[in-house]
């Protein structure tokens, strides 16, 4: 949550578009998403399932499988080079080394027919290739005891169906840091897990890149989560970043509808009376195959216009880093359609 | 895990007990015997051979007198050839189809797997739809037409290799390689598939996607994260090919002269050789148990997930 003035980008995402092929047609899962991770940040990306969230950052790690899923245009500048248009090798060398990745399911996500101690030490290994196996044993230890795994040098003989679902997520934490990533991508990393394990794991994810200095992109579509963790919001809505703010500014001054209606519906302490229903937003995310131009909001938007149903809107700053793709937002004169 | 493999020993005994027991009535229910002919035999003849097999006896005393025999690593006299005892024909012919199957499995297992590994991971290639398409020949083209060709082209036109035989008759090993690799082709054909499939759904599994979020190299995720999971279908299935492959080349064995077991399976039966049926079916049995006995063994020891108690 402490965010340096004038901290160095470490990863900047401009107009990246992947699409995947379907029988139906073309699914345009991420369609002009740009944005910036600076040194130390902890940036949430929030929308409903399929706004391309995910898809986002399987992009960036080169991890979309294709076919049918295809980066078609845009680039991912870390260290002064696009990783969209490195070599495989190249590639290779930057995932898990300087960008790892810990995912939703923690229960799937370790391979199960090897020990916890074989997969933290080729990870270590394949990196650092001057380390000899015991020492990246005993790195792996080291990790282990970080994320709080009790007795983590016998544990880490184990196999991870010996473990629990908390367990295996700090696992997966431990080997995703376990070579000093510079960014962190946790792609929805406590969906699967326990309400009172969620709060633990989040805490050690801020904890663990408060101290080495990673920067973290937290997937997720709860907004309780990115209000604890987050300096800055990206909202996605159907592929595209609807609105971007920092977190405090987000939760005081919703610009854009859709994200005023996912504020609404997060349940309060303090300010909700008792017997009163949850506020939802109406209707269904848009299919995203074929989509024409509008805006992909309008026809769940309480504040929908004549021109959201014909263009989408242009992005517009409210100051201070606060972008919203709104026609609200845009002067009378200038909302102008074909 | 050593008391779980000696009860798992242990539990071979009933069961093979059981089998015995089952296959010795009902090869007697089947209608006809071994000395049923189209001529009518005297009277005193018929009466005289029953007697010397014991086939005038109740039902029950023939069964102790045969469990008895059993049990001492007798199997009886054949009912239809007069020199030897089921004993002699089973053990000389046993060890020769063992040494086919295990070749033509060999074969199939090395050619099988790796097909099936190319095709998953160049999934849609060339290399998929050529392996695959193997694949459905061996499985649709029957092993007497497969067995014919090869001799024909290795043996009879190039004359590479012997048309029939055994490596104890004149051109030694040589004689092995058609027979082994005409049984092959069917088991061949299934484990590519079996691979193919299972190493598809493996590498879709979200161990792998981490594998390759750490950097791995494709190859190292291939036989270092997906084989051990891959491979579990595939050795499922091994159990009871052997058994089946052991026993059933009756084919390759008649087309390339094998003096194998694969002839009694079949021509016990025609002649309703009670001892004969009998034994061949108990070695079948130890066979398939023996395997699937095996094979959760080597279950146990790729997947961590199980251990027996």
């Amino acid at each position: 949550m402490s965010l340096k003035p004038n901290a160095k980008v470490v990863l900047e995402v401009r107009d990246l578009q992947t699409y995947f092929k379907t029988d139906a047609g073309i699914v345009k899962a991420v369609d002009g998403v740009s944005f910036k991770l600076h040194e130390g940040e902890t940036l949430g990306i929030v929308g409903e399932s399929g706004s391309g969230k995910s898809v986002t950052n399987l992009s960036v790690m080169r991890l979309i499988p294709s076919p049918p899923g295809k980066v078609v245009g845009g680039e991912a500048i870390f260290e002064d080079r696009d990783i969209l248009s490195l070599s495989e090798k190249e590639m290779r060398s930057i995932r898990g080394a300087k960008i790892s990745m810990i995912f939703q399911d923690p229960m799937t996500s370790l391979n199960p027919f090897l020990r916890i101690s074989t997969q933290m030490v080729e990870t270590i290994r394949l990196h650092n290739k001057e380390l000899s196996r015991q020492e990246a044993l005993e790195r792996s230890i080291e990790m282990l005891r970080l994320v709080g795994i009790p007795s983590a040098e016998k544990r880490v003989r184990d196999y991870p169906h010996q473990f629990s679902g908390g367990m295996r997520q700090r696992v997966m934490i431990a080997m995703a840091l376990s070579c000093n990533a510079k960014i962190l991508v946790a792609d929805e990393p406590t969906t699967a897990l326990d309400v009172t394990i969620q709060a633990q794991i989040l805490e050690l994810i801020a904890k663990l890149s408060a101290k080495m200095g990673t920067a973290v992109i937290l997937v997720t579509h709860d907004l309780g989560v990115v209000a604890g963790m987050c300096d800055h919001v990206c909202v996605m809505y159907a592929g595209k970043i609807v609105e971007r703010a920092q977190t405090a500014t987000l939760y005081a001054k919703p610009a854009h509808p859709y994200t005023e209606g996912l504020i609404k519906s997060v349940p309060r302490m303090d300010t909700s009376k008792k017997g009163e229903r949850l506020y939802s937003i109406e209707g269904q995310p848009p299919n995203v195959i074929d989509l024409p131009p509008c805006c992909p909001f309008h026809p769940r938007c309480p504040k929908a216009m004549e021109v959201c149903r014909h263009a989408y809107p242009p992005l517009r700053d409210l100051g201070s880093g606060h972008e919203v793709s709104c026609w609200l937002y845009v002067d009378e004169k200038e909302r102008v359609y074909e | 895990m050593t008391k779980y493999i000696i009860n798992r020993i242990l539990g071979i005994i009933p069961t093979l007990l059981i089998i015995i027991t089952l296959s010795f009535f009902i090869v007697r229910i089947a209608p006809g015997g071994p000395f049923a002919t189209e001529r009518n035999m005297p009277e005193v003849i018929k009466r005289n051979i029953e007697a010397k097999y014991h086939l005038n006896e109740p039902l029950i005393q023939q069964y102790g007198r045969y469990m008895f025999n059993v049990l001492r690593g007798d199997l009886g006299p054949s009912f239809k050839y007069k020199d030897y005892d089921v004993n002699y024909y089973i053990f000389t012919s046993l060890p020769k189809s063992i040494v086919l199957g295990l070749w033509a499995m060999a074969i199939a297992l090395t050619f099988g797997m790796s097909a099936g590994i190319m095709a998953a991971v160049r999934q849609n290639s060339w290399v998929d739809y050529l392996s695959m398409g193997v694949a459905v020949i061996g499985i649709s083209i029957p092993l007497f037409v497969i067995a014919p060709v090869l001799q024909l082209f290795f043996a009879m036109k190039h004359k590479w290799l012997p048309t029939s035989g055994w490596y104890t008759t004149g051109e030694g090993w040589k004689s092995v390689i058609l027979p082994a690799v005409s049984l092959s082709f069917a088991y061949f054909a299934d484990i590519a598939r079996l691979t193919r499939s299972s190493m598809l759904e493996t590498l879709r599994s979200d161990y792998i996607r981490t594998a390759k979020a750490k950097g791995m190299k494709s190859s190292t995720i291939i036989f270092k994260h997906a084989m051990k999971g891959a491979m579990l279908p595939v050795v499922s299935y091994l159990g009871p090919a052997f058994a089946g492959i052991i026993t059933g080349s009756i084919v390759v064995e008649q087309i390339f002269r094998v003096p194998g077991l694969g002839k009694f399976f079949v021509q016990s039966s025609f002649n309703r050789d009670y001892t004969l049926i009998v034994g061949v079916v108990i070695v079948y049995s130890v066979i398939l148990i023996i395997m699937n006995f095996i094979v959760d063994l080597v279950y146990a020891q790729l997947d961590p997930r199980i251990t027996y108690k």
